[in-house]
This record gives C-alpha cells, sequence and structure tokens, in this order.
C-alpha cells in the first residue's frame, strides 16, 4: 500500500532532460496514447446504463477485477517515488507492499468482500447508507470526492514534473494531453474502459520495467552480490534487513519502531485504505459473482507481491551500482547532481537501448494515468450516487444519471488540473492534501469494520464515531504543524520523521473513532436486526461455495499467499 | 465481460504487446542509434531477447482471444 503516503517527490527541478529519446521510444509512446484512446471509443457502445457506466456491468472475472484493483493503485508516485524511499530507505520500503497491503487485500477478499457484493451497493458510501443512515454516507461521500479530486490533482502535477525532469516535455503539454485523455477514455466507456485500460497498463508497467532488475542483478551477480556492494559502498549502514532494525528508531534511516509499522501501517492505514477506500473497492465490486469477487483481491494481493521486484529491487540496484551518490531534491539543485527520485529513470537509462527505453518510459506514463483513471472513475461514481441522486434529484431517469457520471469525469479532471496549477504556485499545498488521506481514511476503516462485524453498532454510533475520528486526525495533524513538540505525544519520539508520524496519527484517530462509536452505539438505538440482513456478519446468510474443487476456493489461494508472504518476511528479515 | 460480446481485453493487450515486439526487435536488429547514451551489458542484447518473447507473447495472445465470428 503506498497511495496514501508517498514519499516528498521533487518539487522544483530546471536542470534540462535526464533522457534523450528516440524516435523508436517516441513511436512505443504515441501507439499508448493511440491504444488507450482506442479502446475508449470501441468501449463507448457497450456503455449505455448506469450499471454499465459506473459499476462495468459488474460481470468482469476475478482476473481482470482483480489485476484492475492493484493498477488503480500503481498510480501516480507510485514507481517513481518507491523507488525513490528504497534508494532512501532501503529494503523498509517493501513494507508498505508487504505487510502493509497484503493482510489487508485477503480479508478484503476473505471476509468483507461477502458483504459488499451481497448488499448490491455502488460503492462505499452507499454502503454506509444502508447499513447506519444517510448522514454517516454524506460525510464520507463529501470527503471521499474532496479527497478524490485532490490527490489527482496531485498526481497528475508530479506526473507533469517528472515529463520536464526525466524527459524534458513542457509542464503544460503533459498537464494537458495525459489529463485529457484519461477524460476521454472514462467519459466515454466509465469504469469499463477505465477497467480495460488498467489491465493494459499493468501488463505494460511490468514488460517496461522488469528488464531493469533483472539486467541490474546479472551486474551485480544476483542478491547476495547486490548486498555485498551495498554493504562496501555504505560502510555501517544497513539497507537490506526487514526487521532486525526496527527494534529501535535510531536503528534505521526512516526513524521508525516496529510497532508502527505493525499497527500503523499495517493494520490501520493498510486496512483502512485496501478494505474502504473507494478507488480500489470500486474495482472489485465490478466482478461477476461472488466467488470472484472473493478471488479479485486474492489475485491482486499475490501480484502486489511481486510489485517490489520492479519498484525496491531498482532502488537497492541503484545504491549497489551508480557511480555517483543520489541526494535530496535541494542538495541535488544546489550540487547540479542527481536526487533519490532520479533513480529510477537513472537505472532505465542505464540499461535499456532504443525502444526498450520507449517501453519504460510507457511503463511510468502508464502509471501515472492508471492512477489518475481510478480516481476520476471513483468520483463520478460517488458523485453521482452519493451526493447527486441522494441529495438533489432522488428520481431522475437511469440515463440521466449516466449523463451526469460522464460530465462529472470531465468536471474532475478540471478540478484536478485546477489543483495541479494551485500545487504549482503553492508548493506546501502538496503536504496538506496528502494528509488527506490520514485525516479520512483510518476513521472510515473503524466504521466500516464495526458496522460490518457488530450488528449492535447503531446509526448515530457511526456517525459521531467517524466524524470524531475525522476531526481529532485533523486536530493531531494541526496540533503538530503548531508545535513540532507535540510529536513526542502522537509518534513517541521527538525526531519521528513524516512517515511515522502519520503511521501514528492514523492509529490514534482509528482509536478514538471506535471508542466514539461503541460509546455512542451504547446509548442510542440499533437498527432492527431485519434490516441488518446482506450487511453484518451473523444476520447474512453467506452463499455455500458449492462442491468447488480445492484449487478453485478463494481460502485456499488466500492461505497460499499468507504463507508466502511469511516466508518472504523470514528470508529477508 | 462475456455477456455483451465484447471484444476481450487480453485481445487488446495481445496486439499492443505484439506491435511493440515488432519495434523493438526491429530497432535491435536494425541497430536504432542510442541518442548518444552508454548502455550497460549492452552485450546482453536484451532488446532481441525481450522484442522477441514480447513478439511471441502478443502474438499468442492476439490468437487465442481473437474475435470470434458469430454464427
Amino acid at each position: 500500500m503506498s497511495t496514501p503516503f508517498p514519499p516528498a517527490f521533487l518539487l522544483a527541478a530546471d536542470s534540462g532532460s535526464l533522457i534523450r529519446l528516440s524516435p523508436v521510444d517516441l513511436a512505443v509512446i504515441v501507439l499508448y496514447f493511440v491504444a488507450v484512446l482506442g479502446i475508449g471509443f470501441y468501449l463507448k457502445a457497450h456503455t449505455k446504463t448506469g450499471d454499465d457506466f459506473f459499476m462495468a456491468g459488474r460481470d468482469m472475472t476475478a482476473w481482470v477485477a482483480g489485476l484492475s484493483f492493484l493498477a488503480a493503485n500503481l498510480g501516480s508516485l507510485e514507481l517513481m517515488g518507491w523507488a525513490a524511499a528504497a534508494y532512501q530507505y532501503g529494503i523498509l520500503a517493501t513494507h508498505w507492499y508487504w505487510i502493509g497491503a497484503i493482510p489487508a487485500m485477503l480479508f478484503l477478499g476473505v471476509v468483507m468482500m461477502p458483504f459488499y457484493y451481497i448488499s448490491k451497493t455502488h460503492s462505499v458510501p452507499g454502503y454506509l447508507k444502508l447499513r447506519f443512515d444517510e448522514r454517516s454516507r454524506a460525510l464520507s461521500a463529501i470527503t471521499f470526492g474532496l479527497m478524490t479530486v485532490l490527490m489527482s490533482g496531485i498526481n497528475m502535477y508530479s506526473m507533469a514534473l517528472v515529463m520536464k525532469v526525466v524527459l524534458g516535455w513542457d509542464i503544460h503539454f503533459s498537464i494537458w494531453v495525459s489529463s485529457l485523455t484519461v477524460a476521454a477514455y472514462v467519459f466515454l466507456g466509465g469504469l469499463l474502459s477505465a477497467i480495460f485500460n488498467e489491465v493494459l497498463q499493468f501488463v505494460l508497467i511490468w514488460l517496461g520495467a522488469m528488464l531493469v532488475p533483472i539486467i541490474g542483478l546479472i551486474e551485480t551477480g544476483g542478491w547476495a552480490g547486490m548486498v555485498e556492494r551495498i554493504s562496501r559502498n555504505f560502510p555501517g549502514q544497513n539497507y537490506t534487513s526487514l526487521w532486525s532494525t526496527l527494534g529501535s528508531v535510531g536503528d534505521n534511516p526512516m526513524g521508525i519502531h516496529w510497532t508502527g509499522i505493525v499497527l500503523g501501517l499495517g493494520w490501520v492505514i493498510s486496512f483502512g485504505y485496501w478494505t474502504t477506500d473507494f478507488l480500489v473497492v470500486q474495482r472489485v465490486m465490478t466482478a461477476k459473482d461472488l466467488r470472484s469477487a472473493k478471488m479479485a483481491p486474492i489475485i491482486g494481493a499475490a501480484f502486489k507481491m511481486l510489485v517490489p521486484f520492479i519498484v525496491i529491487v531498482p532502488g537497492l540496484l541503484a545504491l549497489a551500482v551508480l557511480p555517483m551518490t543520489l541526494t535530496g531534491e535541494a542538495e541535488a539543485l544546489a550540487t547540479g547532481g542527481h536526487s533519490y527520485n532520479e533513480v529510477l529513470p537513472l537505472m532505465l537509462a542505464r540499461y535499456l537501448g532504443p525502444g526498450l527505453l520507449g517501453l519504460g518510459v510507457t511503463a511510468l506514463i502508464a502509471g501515472f494515468m492508471s492512477g489518475m483513471a481510478g480516481n476520476v472513475s471513483a468520483f463520478a461514481t460517488v458523485w453521482t450516487y452519493d451526493i447527486y441522486r441522494a441529495l438533489w434529484r432522488k428520481d431522475a431517469t437511469d440515463a440521466h444519471y449516466v449523463s451526469m457520471g460522464r460530465w462529472c469525469t470531465v468536471l474532475g479532471v478540471l478540478v484536478s488540473i485546477g489543483t495541479a496549477y494551485l500545487v504549482m504556485q503553492f508548493a506546501s499545498i502538496m503536504d496538506y492534501v496528502q494528509a488527506l488521506f490520514s485525516f479520512f481514511i483510518a476513521p472510515l476503516f473503524g466504521t466500516v469494520i464495526l458496522g460490518m462485524l457488530w450488528k449492535r453498532c447503531s446509526p448515530s454510533g457511526g456517525f459521531w464515531g467517524l466524524l470524531a475520528g475525522t476531526v481529532s486526525s485533523i486536530a493531531m495533524w494541526a496540533w503538530v504543524k503548531a508545535d513540532p513538540g507535540a510529536l513526542r505525544y502522537i509518534a513517541f519520539s521527538p525526531e519521528a520523521k513524516d512517515m511515522a508520524e502519520n503511521m501514528y496519527r492514523a492509529l490514534w484517530s482509528w482509536l478514538i473513532c471506535v471508542s466514539v462509536t461503541v460509546a455512542v452505539t451504547y446509548v442510542t438505538k440499533p437498527k432492527p436486526v431485519a434490516e441488518l440482513a446482506g450487511l453484518v456478519y451473523g444476520v447474512t446468510p453467506l452463499p455455500d461455495e458449492g462442491h468447488l474443487r480445492l484449487h478453485e476456493r478463494p481460502m485456499f489461494w488466500a492461505i497460499v499467499v499468507s504463507l508466502v508472504l511469511a516466508a518472504l518476511n523470514i528470508y529477508f528479515w | 465481460m462475456h455477456h455483451r460480446n465484447l471484444i476481450s481485453i487480453w485481445f487488446f493487450i495481445g496486439v499492443l504487446v505484439l506491435v511493440y515486439g515488432v519495434i523493438i526487435l526491429a530497432a535491435a536488429l536494425f541497430n536504432a542509434p542510442h541518442e548518444g547514451r552508454e548502455i550497460v551489458l549492452e552485450e546482453l542484447r536484451a532488446d532481441i531477447w525481450w522484442g522477441a518473447l514480447m513478439t511471441a507473447l502478443g502474438l499468442l495472445y492476439t490468437l487465442k482471444f481473437r474475435p470470434k465470428k458469430k454464427d
């Protein structure tokens, strides 16, 4: 899980392009744009009803839904940002892919998906309406809509900046071409088009990025050779141990204790993001049947476990083979050197010849566009169903809502472009907007999980818990901004880095949400049990999976993925 | 995805990967210019085998998932 708290990205650079593309590389990139637009035009004829546009007809296979689920997260800053984090923090960055993602994805598939799926809701806010009441839906829909378009704008700006630094492209050209392309194909084919393109983008990301770790490991003589070179280049520093340096905040470059990783990242942030952020959950809701809906997150988890190979390993390889030392952005600007954030383009340029380099750059662009399409299509659904239909037009025709969805795709993109330009003018906004995730996602997870597993949980408990968690998260963030000394209370250390602060703030806001929900529930009236059928564990008869063979059962594959995850963590301990 | 007689997503992916494979293979075989870059381990000729692999994979998916004519 990495979208919620990507590392701080480059804020300014004007040092000319890092890579010069050949005509063959440009042809590869242009073909990509032609393909995604072509798919959009093809799918327009198949996108007529609200279910087609907003839920892709609810007939995706487990593979398509699962890969799309993962690709929507493989967005914007994922490839570049986490390769940079791997150079900076070493293999610790892998926690965001393993313990910070896999358990939550499996939990979504095995435990939560039946309730999302059986309730036939259009969205996570829609589930809150069914489980609690209109207040909880309105609060989560409005905060989600706001968060989505702002994040989309931040991602867009970052992408344009990357294109400027890496390729020397004009920043306005990059913003408008990429965002209008996404707007066009989502406008035409809705979520169906977004999902088709996300699967395509997923394949291209792998094909474009996989050669870097393969050739890099050949150069270093394998994993052991890479570790040996890193130790030689950076004596006294441990970049290749996953857990053994987390006993004390002073022993690792991230300044984090294992409790922050396990409870803050592995529990609250990860479960909050992967099980309640509609951006990703929407993809799984499109599955054609319950078994596919359960399998989709498990398939996504299996591939998520492999993503460090194309993101983290290149960052580690850079520590081993690059002749120069990469630095922070400010120092790189002052000295004319290269920053952490340029690590992936530097590695692409190191190993890839004409054509392959174009494919590598296409992988970066595909990552940016899949993330943006995810934001825009989720925004269109939540705006149309959970805000527009719920609060303004309750009884319009299906065609009217489809039309609204199409136009608010365009609106979402335009607001995102506006945010991108705002960020360009006021760079510090980027920090604030990234904090939005911790404000809204962690408490939402508390509300959804209690609502799903505890039938006594009352509508008022759900609403006030969500509100209290959100407000307390914002308050903690403001407290640290006003008085940095407050970090010692929130993150247990005055030296905690931003990421560690985010982990603990999320944990506190989740605890506050849960505490308030429980307290209010016991003094307010619960919903009648009869109204909770299909929504809550214990009062929902789950369909029998029938006589499936072992390898067809989602639980079997969830156990396999769990065992592989455990083995990887032990191996890289 | 099957209910609406949609062309499979894997067909689109197959076609694009096939075209990319042919382009990359051709660029490798005809030694397209490097734009002044020095490529580490160029002697592995990753462009040839990766281009060939993509061509084969693209062809396989294009054929396997090509749209069938309706009766």
